[in-house]
């Protein structure tokens, strides 16, 4: 009973910050409503663009590299005489798509101004939204395949429906990399130059020797487990579901045997991506991180000094396999009221070379035009960070080996799960068919339509 | 003049009725019809896969069989029962501690008031705040781990949420912590409503302090106890947003610290109302019976009650 309250109270409080946001979109939504006309559009388009998304990456893209965008406060700019609205929702606890969902499923009884013009989605759950009516064909909004020809293939195929129809364009790619610890590196390793460092880490069997050696000089490979996730699940030949039933890849297997031998031998610990525990590391005693540009950029504390990134004590080598972590894609919303100026943004955000190289160059992101990277990667563009290095042709060459046909819509769903009830086995509390068990039942839980395959 | 009176009698009930008024329409918005489409959706096959709706498909008490044939729930209510039970014995022997020293008047402690405020105090925090604050005490890396390594207690960091007993035993504490001092406020009501004059009396009689308390203070708070304990039962049958921050919702280690309502919140990711539907309707049934008993406690009068179990007591004998 007293349990109900406290809920109750969070509950209210809850409601009254929806209100709250619900109310303040009201607003800026009737201010929009100014009388203007613009003589350019051919058809009289909607003067709202309501825009959902998880952070503020595709808000600042979108300040600083499209033209036309004046911001007026944190929630809303205008780009002309439309005034864009920025409904950001996080994605703890699966937020984001929570609200999205809620929104998407009334889209097509909303006000015009109310409805969804672009939203964003992650690899990890794109199908989801690509294989239903609720995202526009890009083809349909006027983007030719000549247009999209510089874009790497597999940003295009992870928005590619179950028809062929391409749903949702990125400005990013996000090709990984390993990035080591030039420090432990010459002091381990007696070099920390990047081809001689590969040699290391070229494949799983010398990455797990290193790590041996990396522990006798009181280091651990990776800060976690769950570090080396995303290389073997790239990976991988064949789905997380197939037929409905759940089905775990061998590679995934190998993740689960490789990362209990590393725990076991005390060469990498256990804890959660994005914990404090995993990112102690960025201040050093870990040997190497896997990720793309962004994770080097923005995740690993390279403005706090001190950290690794911030005396630009990081090098980066291609390491075992390819993979990509993350992206972010830019979809239409069917239904939307706006489509010229969607397809505007898009095009200058995902096909426009000059606009791509500058956000390289401003920000630091791997952009989605295979030209332009690779001409930048020939130049004298250098990373801070990576110690001067120049990663751009590294980057290039992983983006092409990425393979992206053995996606499905449970994808995070398993990653989640799987991961999660895997520490258990990692830390001796479960074997590996208990765990395995668990994440069954867990999966179950989360698509109550799957099947758990028949021992 | 008796249809007289009997006007004046509807009238006053009339007051009566609407007084009531703003309760009813409230209860019946926002708890019974919420409870019975609960009953109802627990009938039926409803889900979202992706973002498609699944059913509604009338699927009889498929849910039901469902949820008892995987064994998770007795295993969830299991976890839920032992954590309880883990928090309610040491809150209650501190309750009935403090409480008893705060009401003894020949103690005459000082600044009781103030205590007595401090110890409710953490039952002002949010719960989800205070797990969250627990969570990065005792993190692998945290404050509590390089404390214990500093005063030499350990070689390697302990890790707190990757063992059972550890994990339950956080929760069962943090627990404790936020509601022991709404239940010393509770016995202390209950010890300050016994007549003064049975301790006098006990006293003229030399009986020592633990006499006076195992003989005339534990018996005659037994209704208070018995109210406290069916409370904080139903209370701990919802356990929830402690274990979830946590854990993050895993109820790691091995779902060792899952709870029932977790259990719940699990089914709400693909908004399944008819598994969550089933659950709710098991809630409710044992907090409904548990409800009933405080009931029949606290709402019939104790010294009748007392005469009732004597009788028992010689009939059995």
């Amino acid at each position: 009973m007293r349990k109900a309250q406290t809920m109750k109270r969070v509950l209210a409080g809850l409601a009254a910050a929806t209100l709250a946001v619900t109310g303040l979109a009201g607003c800026s939504d009737d201010s929009s409503s100014t009388t203007s006309t613009d003589d350019s559009e051919v058809t009289e388009e909607g003067k709202v663009l309501n825009i959902y998304c998880w952070n503020e990456e595709f808000k600042s893209r979108l300040t600083d590299h499209y033209a036309d965008y004046e911001e007026v406060d944190s929630t809303t700019g205008t780009i002309g005489d439309v005034t864009v609205v920025w409904n950001i929702t996080p994605s703890d606890d699966n937020a984001y798509q929570d609200n999205l969902d809620a929104t998407l499923l009334e889209q097509a009884d909303a006000d015009d101004d109310d409805k969804i013009d672009i939203f964003l989605v992650e690899a990890d759950y794109a199908l989801k939204y690509v294989d239903t009516d609720y995202t526009m064909s890009v083809s349909d909004l006027g983007l030719t395949d000549d247009e999209l020809s510089e874009q790497y293939q597999y940003t295009k195929d992870v928005m590619t429906d179950s028809d062929g129809v391409l749903k949702g364009v990125s400005w990013q790619a996000c090709p990984g990399v390993l990035f080591y610890n030039r420090e432990i590196a010459l002091e381990v390793l007696g070099t920390d130059d990047p081809d001689e460092v590969q040699a290391y880490v070229s494949d799983w069997d010398t990455f797990n020797e290193t790590a041996a050696t990396l522990k006798e000089a009181g280091y651990t490979i990776t800060s976690t487990v769950n570090d080396t996730y995303r290389v073997y699940s790239n990976n991988v030949t064949s789905k997380w579901v197939e037929d409905g039933e759940i089905n775990i890849d061998d590679n995934i297997v190998a993740w689960v045997e490789d990362s209990k031998a590393l725990v076991d031998a005390g060469y990498t610990g256990t804890s959660d991506l994005w914990s404090d525990d995993w990112s102690a590391g960025f201040y050093g005693n870990v040997f190497c991180y896997f990720g793309p540009a962004w994770l080097v950029n923005f995740s690993m504390a390279a403005d706090t000094e001190g950290s690794v990134g911030y005396e630009g004590n990081w090098g980066a080598c291609e390491g075992p396999q390819g993979f990509y972590w993350g992206g972010t894609w830019i979809c239409a919303a069917t239904g939307t009221d706006n489509e010229t100026l969607v397809a505007d943004i898009m095009r200058t955000l995902t096909c426009d070379a000059d606009v791509m190289t500058e956000i390289v160059e401003d920000d630091d992101d791997f952009v989605n035009n295979q030209s332009a990277m690779e001409a930048l990667a020939d130049s004298d563009y250098s990373s801070d960070i990576l110690g001067g290095q120049n990663p751009l042709s590294m980057y290039c060459a992983n983006a092409e080996s990425i393979d992206l046909s053995n996606t499905s819509i449970y994808d995070q769903g398993c990653t989640e799960e799987f991961q999660a009830a895997m520490k258990n086995y990692f830390e001796g509390n479960a074997t590996y068919e208990e765990a395995l068990d668990l994440f069954y039942t867990a999966i179950q839980e989360k698509y109550p339509e799957l099947t758990v395959p028949e021992e | 003049m008796k249809t007289k009176r009997r006007g004046k009698v509807v009238r006053y009930n009339k007051w009566g009725y609407i007084f009531l008024i703003p309760f009813t329409a409230a209860f019946v918005i926002f708890q019974l019809i919420p409870l019975i489409t609960t009953i109802y959706n627990s009938f039926f096959e409803n889900y979202m896969s992706g973002l498609n709706q699944i059913g509604p498909t009338f699927v009889g008490l498929d849910n039901y069989v469902t949820l008892f044939s995987s064994g998770d729930i007795w295993t969830y209510a299991k976890n839920t029962m032992i954590m309880w039970v883990m928090c309610f014995i040491p809150q209650i022997v501190l309750s009935l501690l403090l409480g008893s020293w705060f009401s003894d008047v020949q103690l005459r402690l000082r600044g009781s008031r103030f205590f007595k405020a401090v110890i409710y105090l953490p039952n002002l925090i949010m719960a989800s705040a205070f797990a969250m604050l627990f969570f990065t005490l005792f993190s692998d890396n945290g404050p509590i781990n390089s404390l214990l390594m500093q005063i030499g207690f350990i070689d390697e960091p302990y890790k707190f949420l990757s063992h059972t007993w550890s994990a339950r035993g956080l929760i069962a504490f943090m627990n404790c912590l936020m509601w022991f001092g709404n239940t010393t406020i509770l016995l202390m009501a209950g010890m300050m409503g016994i007549d003064t004059s049975l301790f006098e009396a006990a006293q003229v009689d030399g009986a020592n302090s633990r006499q006076v308390f195992w003989r005339i203070t534990m018996p005659l708070l037994r209704p208070i106890l018995v109210y406290v304990m069916i409370t904080s039962l139903i209370g701990g049958l919802q356990l929830f947003d402690v274990p979830q921050i946590l854990t993050n919702g895993t109820g790691a280690p091995m779902r060792s610290t899952m709870t029932l309502i977790m259990y719940l919140n699990k089914h709400l990711y693909s908004k399944n109302y008819g598994m969550a539907g089933a659950l709710s309707v098991v809630l409710f049934i044992i907090s409904a019976i548990l409800s009933l008993i405080v009931f029949r406690m606290v709402g019939s009068d104790s010294r009748k009650e007392a005469k009732k179990w004597k009788k028992a007591k010689t009939t059995t004998k």
